[in-house]
């Protein structure tokens, strides 16, 4: 159980038995079920909640409005503006305004439905641009301008020989994870509340349910129940406060499990966008100056829409040397469903605007758009926009070169060849007739962990016991295993330090410090760097105690549960010397430091690590019927170091498939604010027979700054795995496409 | 209402049943067999394949009623006890499993598959599978798994 090797997750056994149990699979006796009443406009004053008909339903037990929240009602993970239950208006359809605890679930569900509240409905905003207009109405008391990012780098007036402009929209892509928001609430003795949860940061949690529920921390005490895929959709709070306001008002256990429809408003979705470019560039294809305008619409709160602008600012103009740079970035509250942090993170959208602009570029140069790329790929030791030297293995070119000279597939390859392999699939709409073929370049990148001054860090504890004659490692941390394989990353850490095969990773609770979130690719970085340090700080005990106990040699570690010589040679079994002794250590780790975006030039080293990945895309396009198939994905990325290479392939197929998702068919739409296509049966998302096979080069190129050199890999491959199907349709249609997702009418 | 049927081979029987929980429901909540999982609960992710009379069908799309005097395999019924069954071997060492909570469906839909077709062709594969969502994995590994699974059995 060593880093570098693909080991076997250690709850893959109980997955595939269907004995793990989720968030939505808890009970408890005597539980009760919750269910919410929402609002069925998107913006509307709220004259009165009459409850007296849903209390009279049969079975319920509990009604509640905003009066029953004993604490703040407001929360969020930057700005407090959401709240709890609606208090005297709604700013969006969907937003939770009364709860229920019933017997049944459906008893609940239909309790809810008679929540009679007299709405005045008023016209939404639903235009972004709107929001910006001095005439629209006010959505929060500091307007509509949830956060403004301006990045002025070089020269504002620089001019160029070759100048190309564009327009990019970018639609609303869900998380989509399968296990819906659920948890179980159970009140305690002693006035507190122990809730089992599915969620990305616990200690978040906690920090914003303990002001909610107006109890301290401590009386709010969370344990992580198995996650099913996350992928930025549960940063916020969704049922969390609710099932916990139930539970204490019914003084017993309350469940809450959203169906497929309300998880879709339950939590928020990745930003949709409207993105405004200008590259000019000399003749020989050198950039001279990138200006953007990039518009997010963050919906109704702000959730993390003030880190997601940050980001899609920050790495606007893509990897590449840029020496001057004027980009505003403004994300708006509208009334349409807020937005919040998905996979990639403000990173996809710009990546689809300026990986157009180069290949419109290299289209006005006469340039290969490859060669385009590479005259201008970001190298160690240059600036970015904003300032920041970047350091440590900056392989731009070199993947783009790799994802270059991969074999291209043959006419009718991929996907086992026959009808699946064409555009319409087995619906057999061509055998090949109309169909012409498309190859398109992307690349992108993004920051890993947390930035701007923020302090990132996780916390970790191991212990060192004896367990029936043998060395045991126990690992404690809060951080959540979300699928992504941290559960086996941290065994694989601790089994290196520590030399013992026997390592079990503790279940995630708050008895331990906070590990921060399982996102921004951090927690290898930061949750292992914590288990690395702890591990340390246990073997140096473990040495020390050896080498008091025997008069051992200096030079002593751990190997194969016995503690030996610098030459391998036997000391003492680890469990012998160990006897009835625990060793226990808590550490934390904190990456190195960063700093927030100056707000008139956007100029601050505001990233603590950067990733990148390229991809290649071939793709064949019905262009009578308007129907598409991605026929292959090839992808180059470096991970620094590949601690469980199975696991970081997986990553990449899984984040290319998020990115083709949103490529060619992942949109939640939105008409007049309202979701038209709440359900698995209209949004669509890729399945085994739209996803083809992916051909990976993964590079290792060690951060000098990180544990073992490694580098975050879950984002990367949705950045760019999108926006190269898009130039391969181009390349394909001779279209523009300039909007994703692509539809069936912008192919003919 | 009362529903008595075979689970994984065991009588089972629940009353006061609400005539509109499904199948998928009453495995869950009234058997306590959460391992078909509750995704879509539309008929469109899969996450909830069982086999009924030894077709697989989604547990959602089927009303507890339905299911009374009928067998029901679910995926806790696959192995015995302690083990694994191939196809569940199989999905963990090709690294099929992230969240895992596709994987049921998909673990059941692939015994489905091999029941019927020996040795699959990669196409046969995506037919089959083309019902079951994953969100995690973009499929790859689970097509190894597939592939695995039938070499060994």
């Amino acid at each position: 159980m060593k880093v570098g090797e693909s080991v076997r997750r250690p709850d893959g056994p109980a997955k595939v038995r269907g004995g793990f149990e989720y968030s939505s699979d808890l009970h408890a006796p005597d539980m009760l079920w919750g269910a919410t009443a929402r609002s069925p406009h998107p913006y509307a004053r709220i004259r009165s909640i009459d409850l007296s008909g849903a209390r009279a339903m049969p079975g319920v037990r509990v009604v509640l409005t905003d009066n029953d929240v004993p604490g703040q009602n407001e929360y969020g993970l930057d700005i407090k503006d959401q709240p709890v239950l609606a208090r005297d208006q709604v700013r969006y359809w969907g937003e939770a305004v009364a709860l229920v605890a019933a017997d049944h679930p459906e008893q609940a569900r239909r309790a809810a439905q008679v929540v009679k509240v007299e709405y005045e409905v008023l016209p939404p905003v639903t235009d972004p641009e709107y929001a910006l207009a001095a005439d629209a109405p006010k959505l929060h008391p500091g307007g509509n301008i949830t956060r403004q990012v301006k990045i002025r780098h070089g020269d504002q007036s620089a001019r160029a020989e070759v100048v190309v402009t564009g327009e990019y929209v970018i639609g609303m892509q869900d998380q989509a994870p399968l296990g819906p928001e659920s948890g179980l609430a159970i009140p305690g003795h002693d006035g507190g509340v122990e809730l089992h949860i599915a969620t990305q940061w616990l200690h978040v949690d906690q920090e914003q349910l303990a002001a909610v529920l107006a109890l301290p921390k401590e009386k709010v005490r969370l344990t992580m129940a198995g996650i099913g895929g996350a992928f930025g959709a549960r940063e916020d709070l969704s049922m969390q406060a609710h099932a916990c306001l139930l539970a204490l008002k019914a003084g017993r256990p309350v469940k809450m499990s959203y169906s497929r429809p309300e998880s879709f408003v339950g939590h928020v979705h990745r930003h949709p966008g409207k993105l405004r470019y200008e590259h000019g560039a000399d003749r020989d294809g050198n950039l001279v100056y990138v200006n953007a305008r990039i518009l997010l619409d963050g919906g109704a709160y702000a959730s993390s829409s003030t880190a997601v602008i940050a980001n899609a600012s920050c790495f606007s103009c893509g990897p590449y040397r840029v020496p001057n740079a004027t980009i505003d970035g403004i994300v708006v509250y509208t009334n349409n469903p807020p937005c919040g942090a998905m996979r990639g993170f403000g990173s996809v959208q710009n990546c689809y605007a300026h990986e157009a602009q180069m290949d419109k570029l290299a289209a006005a140069l006469q340039m290969d758009p490859v060669e385009l790329r590479l005259r201008n790929a970001l190298q160690t030791g240059d600036t970015l926009i904003t300032g920041q030297v970047i350091d440590g293995p900056v392989p731009v070119a070199e993947l783009l070169r790799r994802v270059r000279a991969f074999p291209s597939p043959a006419p009718g390859e991929g996907q086992g060849g026959g009808l699946t392999s064409m555009p319409g699939g087995i619906s057999n709409t061509t055998h090949g007739e109309g169909v012409k073929r498309g190859v398109g370049f992307a690349i992108g990148y993004k920051n890993i962990g947390y930035s701007e001054g923020f302090d990132d860090y996780s916390t970790a504890r191991v212990r060192l016991l004896t367990k029936e004659g043998r060395a045991r490692v126990e690992v404690h941390t809060a951080a959540a295993e979300v699928g992504q394989g941290l559960v086996t990353l941290q065994a694989q850490i601790a089994g290196t330090e520590l030399g013992v095969n026997d390592v079990v990773v503790l279940n995630a609770d708050t008895d331990v410090g906070s590990a921060g979130s399982s996102s921004a690719s951090r927690q290898t970085y930061i949750t292992g760097g914590a288990v690395k340090a702890a591990c340390e700080a246990v073997r140096d005990r473990v040495i020390a105690m050896a080498r008091a106990e025997l008069r051992a040699p200096s030079g002593l570690h751990i190997e194969n549960d016995n503690v030996v010589t610098g030459t391998g040679k036997m000391v003492v079994p680890l469990a012998t010397l160990l006897g009835d002794e625990v060793i226990e250590e808590t550490r934390e780790f904190h990456p190195r430091q960063t700093f927030p975006l100056d707000p008139e030039t956007g100029q601050a080293d505001a990233h603590m690590q950067y990733a990148f990945a390229a991809h290649r895309a071939v793709v064949d396009v019905d262009t009578e019927l308007g129907l598409l198939k991605v026929v292959e994905l090839a992808t180059a990325q470096d991970v620094g170091k590949a601690i469980n290479p199975q696991a970081v392939e997986g990553q990449i197929e899984g984040g290319s498939a998020q990115g083709l998702g949103l490529a060619v068919m992942e949109e939640i739409q939105v008409k007049d604010g309202v979701i038209r296509n709440a359900s698995f049966t209209d949004y669509l998302l890729p399945t085994i027979l739209d996803m083809p096979p992916v051909r990976m080069d993964v590079l290792e190129l060690g951060d000098p700054h990180s544990p073992y050199g490694l580098k975050g890999v879950g984002e990367p491959p949705t950045i760019s795995s999108g926006p190269a199907i898009a130039a391969a349709v181009r390349a394909a249609t001779g279209r523009p496409i300039t909007r994703v997702p692509i539809r069936p009418h912008d192919l003919l | 209402m009362k529903v008595a049927c075979t689970v994984n081979g065991v009588a089972r029987e629940a009353d006061g049943v609400w005539e509109g929980e499904s199948l998928l429901y009453v495995l869950r909540e009234r058997f306590g067999l959460y391992g078909s999982k509750n995704a879509c609960e539309q008929g469109e992710c899969g996450s909830c394949s069982v086999f009924l009379d030894g077709v697989l069908v989604c547990a959602c799309l089927v009303l507890g009623g339905q299911a009374n005097n009928r067998n029901i395999v679910t995926v806790e019924g696959l192995a015995r006890a302690d083990g694994l069954h191939s196809v569940q071997q199989a999905f963990v060492e090709a690294g099929a499993v992230q969240c895992g909570f596709c994987t049921p469906g998909l673990v059941v839909a692939t015994h489905d598959l091999l029941k019927r077709v020996r040795r699959p062709t990669e196409a046969q594969i995506r037919e089959a599978l083309a019902g079951n969502i994953c969100r995690c994995t973009g499929y790859a590994k689970i097509i190894d798994a597939v592939n695995l699974a039938a070499g060994r059995m």
